[in-house]
């Protein structure tokens, strides 16, 4: 049983008064997450990732198509009893603390007075929050409330929890306990489902990822499947390079760096021989400091995928 | 129900926590208060211009209260995308609904009772330092017990008013809320001629319609039962049922509406 399935999932907005017309914001999505698994969810801005989200959560309803969680249908209570949502820019109740404010929503879980307490107080503690939980969440700055969010997302100990830019306002020590906390999620056995614009967390985290633009998926897979065989190049740092090596092996280098007196990083294409250069670096008295292919990366598979989303939209608006 | 109850409860620490609400409350005691100077004034009519100006005090005060928390009740999750997290927890939007709605029952109740104490104790301290002759010569006692009668039936009436609000809440702007449940309050106050509008204007349609307008629009005439207490007036149990009655019907079914708009809104 797959975690998270959708099929043909559609969302329209009419958009006008008097004559509404329909805009599609979520175009025929189907995706499978796999139970377990840290799934990445990109785009850039307007693309339909928070649109997904809220149908997911049944925030909004669909025009058209299903989805389904672990197997339970959308919206039901022995579902939402297994899952957790951070919303983007997410807005508590800022005349409650933080405490009060986990305090209320482990009620509405059903958990026991006792072990509310000390739920709240670990996830408290977990995302970093000290003797600020006893403050008003009105004085809590965008990280401080972010973690918060973060507390509350994972507070019943879910099966699957969504995230919508959970990196969002945190400052370094805040993404990287983000970052140990969805791990932890994971070997817990949770499935952790979140977009994000920061590609270099998604690449970092995620087993897979789908990349939607325009409403539409325009790629999904695994990111080491994505990204791995695309060699777009080398990069060769040598150490007690002279000139004249340089001079010797410029045609055959896109761009030299000196990072260092006698340190250079070397930029090769990617038909380029390493070898033989190799063999060049040695005879010439210089020294190899390290030889590394230069993958695509995620923003680079992003930017392609999404590039020609853009475009065949625009052919979409050209052709009518 | 315990979801029920522990929204209730949020709702009810929101207001205890709103300083608007402290200041009405506040004000409507000083009021109540201040009504023992305006005794002083009529030899004779004192008791009864107390009673009269602290249930009307509590009634006009109660509608605030009761408005301008009711029209923000939803408005204010959607609108602050509070809900978002709130409704990802399991709780339906029918138990958002009437959890909201409990807890501003709870709140009317605690401020009418807080008027309520006013009231006696401003009644009380009449009844200790007037004279003897003069209270005796009351159509009904000072401390009369028939002014929870009264209040209990401005509870009603403030929970129906509550109710209405809640429902424009949940698709219409404070502003327009506001408007439409004070309009409505009014409207309900006089919508008596409604009822015999053929003896108004001469055509069987108008008449027709505001028969059907009389039916559908509140009657909240009924619930103001100030000057029949305040004067001895008897009134009777049967009345009673049948105003409150009355009152949890209409309340049932303007609560049916809020959650139907409520349960097929988009949050976008």
């Amino acid at each position: 049983m797959l975690a998270i399935e959708t099929e043909e999932l559609t969302k329209d907005y009419a958009i006008g008064f008097w004559r509404p017309r329909p805009r599609r914001a979520l175009d025929r999505l189907t995706l499978g997450v796999e139970r377990g698994e840290i799934f990445g969810f990109l785009g850039p801005n307007g693309a339909g990732k928070t649109t997904t989200l809220k149908l997911l959560m049944q925030l909004i309803y669909p025009t058209s198509g299903r989805a389904s969680v672990l197997g339970l249908p959308i919206g039901s209570l022995a579902l939402k009893a297994r899952i957790g949502y951070l919303p983007e820019h997410p807005y508590f109740y800022d005349y409650l603390t933080a405490e009060e404010l986990l305090t209320y929503f482990a009620s509405l879980f059903g958990l026991a007075p006792a072990a509310r307490r000390a739920r709240v107080a670990q996830l408290l503690d977990q995302v970093g929050i000290g003797a600020e939980r006893r403050l008003a969440l009105r004085k809590y700055s965008k990280g401080m409330l972010q973690r918060v969010g973060l507390a509350q997302a994972i507070l019943n100990d879910p099966d699957v929890v969504f995230l919508d830019e959970p990196m969002s306002g945190l400052d370094p020590f805040g993404r990287r306990a983000a970052r140990a906390l969805i791990h932890d999620l994971r070997k817990r056995g949770c499935t952790v489902f979140f977009s994000s614009h920061i590609l270099s967390d998604a690449e970092a985290l995620c087993d897979r990822v789908a990349v939607l633009a325009h409403g539409r998926l325009a790629a999904q897979g695994r990111v080491a499947d994505l990204v791995a065989f695309d060699v777009k190049g080398w990069e060769l740092i040598v150490a007690d390079a002279d000139q004249a090596l340089l001079g010797r092996l410029g045609p055959q280098v896109s761009k030299a760096t000196e990072i260092a007196y006698g340190r250079y990083a070397l930029e090769l294409p990617a038909n380029a021989a390493p070898d033989r250069l190799l063999a060049e670096v040695t005879a010439s008295g210089a020294k190899l400091v390290s030889l590394n292919p230069v993958r695509e990366t995620l923003e680079d598979f992003f930017v392609r995928h999404v590039g020609a989303a853009d475009e065949a939209a625009i052919d979409r608006v050209d052709s009518r | 129900m315990r979801v029920i109850g522990s929204i209730a409860l949020s709702v009810f620490r929101e207001s205890v926590r709103d300083k608007v609400l402290y200041n009405l409350v506040l004000f409507a005691v000083l009021l109540i208060g201040a009504s023992y100077l305006l005794g002083q004034l009529t030899a004779g009519q004192d008791v009864k211009i107390i009673k009269d100006l602290g249930l009307s005090a509590t009634s006009f005060f109660g509608l605030f209260i009761a408005v301008f928390i009711g029209i923000g009740l939803v408005w204010k999750e959607v609108e602050r995308r509070s809900i978002y997290s709130l409704l990802a927890k399991p709780i339906t939007r029918v138990h958002f609904i009437l959890g909201k709605y409990a807890g501003l029952m709870l709140t009317l109740l605690v401020n009418l009772g807080v008027m309520a104490i006013a009231l006696y104790a401003v009644l009380a301290v009449m009844t200790l330092v007037g004279p003897r002759s003069l209270t005796a010569a009351l159509d009904a006692p000072a401390l009369d017990p028939r002014l929870l009668l009264a209040i209990g039936l401005i509870f009603v009436e403030l929970a129906l008013v509550t109710a209405l609000a809640l429902f424009f809440s949940t698709f219409s702007s404070p502003m327009l809320s506001a408007a439409f449940t004070f309009g409505l309050y009014i409207v309900g106050h006089f919508n008596a001629d409604l009822k015999h509008f053929e003896q108004v204007v001469d055509s069987r349609p108008a008449a027709w319609l505001a028969r059907a307008l009389y039916y559908l629009l509140p009657n909240l005439g009924p619930f103001d039962v100030k000057a029949l207490v305040v004067h001895g007036q008897p009134i009777s149990t049967g009345y009673v049922l049948m105003t409150l009655s009355y009152g949890v019907i209409y309340i049932a079914f303007v609560l049916l509406a809020a959650m139907t708009v409520f349960a097929r809104r988009d949050f976008k």
